[in-house]
């Protein structure tokens, strides 16, 4: 590295710190805000320094939910969106593994074409396919279900084909190895390649558990009760009577509490979070 | 404990490649059985066959009494012993080799005295609890051992187990293999190239050579009389020089025996004399290299005479080039001609393909 | 590219692979040819009757103005968005490249956005740029800019590309930042010593030793732009003021909930599967040219 003088790191410097406040910036006020009253919001004179109302409103919000135009409390809706991500994450993961699995380790008649035809899917997410599969989803009875909200989104080639490339890099001996010791196709699995795997899904699990908590086209079609919306869904309800009723300190505690769980794991596991976020892109 | 008896076996692979054409070898219960030769001979292909892990395309693999060609590895009672030691990264040193007993529903507590033994024995006692990964390449070399003789299996297979290894580490555990071997007696299919490590650990060497075996016997004795010219220049360092006898100077020495083809001399053979023994060869070289060693010095001379190359074989030398090895560190100048003289009990007379092997 | 040591099962492969191909016919397949067949029928208004129509569903929507306004506009948007973000993120990473005290925490502080859902980004900027109660609308207002993205239109969907660009900034710097410390370390040195000045050796070595990486971004922005920005848009705008913020996505949706033309939006939908694969063609041409780089 060509080390550089005094001034230049200084310019650096400057320019990341004004970077991080632009990128901060709409977040802090979204928090300052939500610990301001509502009246003070609306006429336009809002402080840039935090107000006294911060348990107030985040208890109102968790525990009751706005007064007008959703009544749904915001805890049960990130309940939903926790177990909505969760299955999304975790079932990509698991139909995924095994799928790579089978491709890499078996030969069998179809074996490309299977790959194919997951491969495919990369080419149609649900946003070009809304209503037919919303169709399909109320056809099954899935509307307002866990289902509904998680298994038309469980596919994912990216996930199946990671695991692939994975797979290709462990060595053939680890398999010669198994066979013998006696250990079969369930044994190995079990016992060698999943606990060699087991980076791969952490880090997969980070990206996935992101984008299922984030996802928003989808529940919005599927979800009509408000018991069974998630919190991105939520949070656009809350605003969509007009400007004078919108409750501004609720929203915005929605909109920190929308974030706090996928921003945590970004932060907390910074690692997988970039490992898998550079994965899944190869 | 079991002998291994393979029986006109081949390999042939869907495209049509021909690894294996058709090879006999019987290995004796208890006897250590090296297979050596240049990379692509097909050694390695044989064992992974003994093993379970290629099928056999034709013959028979009998250990120990049973046909095993359709057998599963895990039911055949071999263990092996990888190049890279495939050990299992996730595992700790005790789980790699519990595993494949734990596989085969051994009680918790047999497992333990034989892991524990297999420790003592390996000096890893120290280091069950680690993973592979926090081991060093000798230590992890031990483990992948320690899973092998934990199975107390009929038959240990061994891939080029030490060529990961340093060279003055590969010597001590080429030691500690043989020793760990004639102690626990279990019948052995070691594949190695390199010539040394074959010659030193073998009781049966097969020398192996595209797909074939060229010669099979007592390491000794294929060094002493190797069958065709291939072994001869494979098996021992600095390689037997090979020279046509067709050339006067040789043909006129040689006699009736200048029929032959092809003459080799090993470089220990040579002396530096101005006689010629009655029967043997001399030849007359300008010395263009000399190589010191300390206990002993090498001697590159050319022959004056040019003649064509003889035969294409590994580590063969340039054509008209001799290499002459002498004791001690005493040697020619370079640029001086010398003239070295061999016995005749010490010649090697081949066919002129080098196939053959003709005694005088 | 095959493995040689393989297990041999003749049932067992398909029953590994059955809950993956399952999830995949009835859910993208099954929907994605329903959305083929649609988008060659006309119903009428009162969904009795359905007939088979041929092109017709696409001879319109290349007839309406509405919908040739919508593709300028996506593409606009993209482009907006993809060049302000990554040219921001580009700024920031060489920054952070740099061997700084601190550039852990640096990378820690810029990359969290990207957890950020996109309709919540979209509350966050409309509230932050609310023609009334918006604080920073106070300082455009003294600037004398008449700001009020609800009724403007230009307003509106420079609205949306500062919040969709705000969002990928983190993404975008997080594989600048791997783009450049991937780059040798000695070519740099070597620039440096022929003589060539920080600036200079930026343009001269540096870019284009990252420009596999720009490729590649330039891409994923675009497709980000296309389908990401739907939950942007839905609570900022609405695809409004007019149709000054409607995107392909956002048309496809409000065509068939509130529109019900059902038909014309699942030739919306077959066009932009089109685009979709072309994309992703041309995203899989970079990535093997990232690989081989």
């Amino acid at each position: 590295m060509v080390e550089e003088e005094g001034f230049r790191r200084y310019v650096a410097h400057i320019i990341l710190w004004i970077g991080i406040a632009i990128v901060a910036f709409p977040v802090y006020l979204a928090f300052v805000a939500s610990t301001q009253d509502n009246a003070v919001i609306a006429n336009g004179q809002m402080s840039l320094l935090p107000g006294g109302h911060f348990f107030q409103t985040y208890y109102q919000t968790i525990f009751v939910g706005t007064s007008g135009s959703t009544r749904e409390p915001v805890g049960n809706m990130m309940l939903n969106s926790l177990i909505m991500a969760l299955l999304i994450a975790l079932g990509k993961i698991a139909i995924s593994i095994i799928s790579a699995y089978a491709i890499v380790y078996f030969r069998f008649p179809f074996r490309m074409p299977i790959f194919w035809i997951i491969f495919i899917t990369l080419m149609l997410p649900v946003e070009v396919r809304i209503y037919p599969t919303y169709k399909i989803v109320a056809d099954l009875h899935m509307l307002d279900s866990y289902a509904g909200l998680s298994l038309p989104l469980i596919a994912s080639a990216t996930a199946t084909l990671l695991f692939r490339q994975f797979f290709m890099t462990v060595p053939d001996e680890l398999l010669e190895a198994s066979r013998i010791d006696g250990a079969g196709p369930f044994r190995f699995f079990w016992d060698t390649l999943l606990p060699l795997s087991r980076t791969n899904m952490a880090a997969l699990f980070v990206i996935l558990f992101i984008l299922g908590w984030n996802q928003y086209l989808w529940p919005l079609l599927i979800t009509t009760r408000d018991d069974m919306q998630t919190i991105q869904i939520g949070i656009r309800k809350m605003i969509t009577t007009t400007d004078a009723l919108t409750e501004w300190p609720i929203v915005m505690a929605t909109a920190m509490l929308a974030m706090l769980p996928p921003v945590f794991v970004v932060i907390a596991m910074q690692k997988l979070f970039v490992r898998g976020l550079v994965e899944t892109e190869k | 404990m079991a002998n291994v008896t393979l029986r006109s076996v081949r390999k042939t692979y869907p495209g049509g490649f021909e690894a294996i054409k058709g090879v006999d070898v019987d290995v004796g219960d208890g006897q250590f059985c090296v297979l050596v030769g240049p990379s692509g001979c097909g050694k390695s292909t044989l064992l992974r066959m003994v093993a379970g892990l290629e099928t056999v395309t034709g013959g028979e693999i009998d250990i120990g009494g049973r046909v095993v060609n359709q057998v599963e590895p895990a039911d055949r009672d071999i263990a092996m012993v990888f190049q890279n030691y495939a050990l299992y990264p996730h595992m700790s040193v005790y789980n790699n080799m519990a595993y494949g007993l734990r596989n085969r529903g051994m009680a918790e507590a047999e497992i333990k005295t034989r892991v524990e033994e297999a420790a003592r024995v390996l000096e890893l006692a120290p280091m069950l609890e680690r993973k592979p990964r926090q081991l060093s390449g000798g230590q992890r070399q031990r483990v992948a051992m320690g899973r092998a003789i934990v199975r107390q299996p009929k038959v240990f297979l061994f891939d080029e187990p030490l060529s990961n290894l340093d060279a003055k580490l590969r010597i001590a555990m080429r030691v500690e293999i043989r020793k760990l071997q004639r102690r626990l007696n279990t019948t052995s299919i070691y594949v190695t190239h390199d010539q040394l490590e074959a010659m030193t650990l073998a009781d049966i060497l097969v020398v192996m050579n595209g797909g074939q075996v060229e010669q099979v016997g007592n390491p000794l004795a294929i060094y002493e009389k190797p069958a065709t010219t291939f072994v001869a220049s494979f098996i021992g360092a600095p390689p037997m020089n090979l020279m046509s006898t067709r050339p006067d100077e040789i043909k006129s020495q040689l006699g009736s025996a200048g029929e032959a083809g092809i003459l080799g001399i090993r470089p220990e053979d040579f002396v530096i004399t101005d006689q010629t023994p009655a029967g043997g060869v001399a030849l007359s070289l300008i010395v263009e290299a000399i190589e010191r060693v300390g206990a002993e010095t090498f001697v590159y001379g050319s022959r004056q005479q040019e003649e064509q190359r003889v035969a294409a074989t590994p580590g063969e030398l340039p054509p008209g080039e001799v290499i002459v090895r002498i004791p001690g560190t005493e040697a020619p100048g370079i640029g001086q001609t010398i003239r070295v003289a061999a016995v005749r009990a010490k010649l090697h007379l081949f066919s002129g393909d080098g196939r053959k092997r003709i005694e005088a | 590219m095959q493995k040689q040591a393989i297990f041999q099962s003749k049932l067992l492969p398909y029953a590994l692979v059955a809950p993956q191909l399952a999830i995949v016919l009835i859910f993208f397949y099954w929907p994605a040819l329903q959305a083929v067949i649609q988008s060659f029928l006309l119903q009428d208004a009162f969904g009795l009757s359905t007939s088979f129509v041929w092109f017709e569903n696409y001879l319109d929507l290349f007839k309406e103005r509405a919908y040739f306004e919508a593709i300028v506009r996506t593409f606009f948007f993209s482009f907006a968005i993809a060049v302000s973000s990554l040219s921001f993120a580009l700024l920031l990473a060489v920054m952070a490249d740099k061997p700084l005290r601190g550039s852990t925490l640096y990378r820690t502080l810029l990359i969290w956005p990207y957890a950020v859902a996109p309709p919540v980004v979209g509350v966050l900027w409309i509230f932050m740029l609310h023609p009334s109660l918006g604080v920073l609308s106070r300082y455009l207002r003294n600037m004398g800019i008449d700001w009020n993205p609800l009724l403007d239109g230009n307003q509106a969907a420079s609205l949306i590309i500062l919040a969709a660009a705000w969002k990928q900034i983190s993404y975008n710097f997080l594989f600048f930042l791997a783009g450049l410390q991937s780059i040798p370390r000695s070519v740099l040195e070597a620039a440096a010593i022929d003589g060539a000045r920080p600036m200079r050796r930026f343009w001269t070595v540096t870019f284009p030793l990252l420009s596999p990486t720009i490729f590649f971004l330039l891409v994923v922005n675009i497709v980000y732009a296309f389908f990401d920005t739907f939950g942007i848009i839905d609570t900022m705008t609405r695809g409004g003021p007019g149709k000054s913020t409607e995107t392909l996505v956002y048309k496809v949706y409000t065509d068939g909930l509130l529109g019900g033309n059902l038909g014309s939006s699942a030739a919306q939908s077959v066009i932009l599967m089109i685009m979709v694969i072309v994309l992703t063609g041309i995203q899989f041409r970079f990535v093997e040219r990232k690989v081989t780089y």
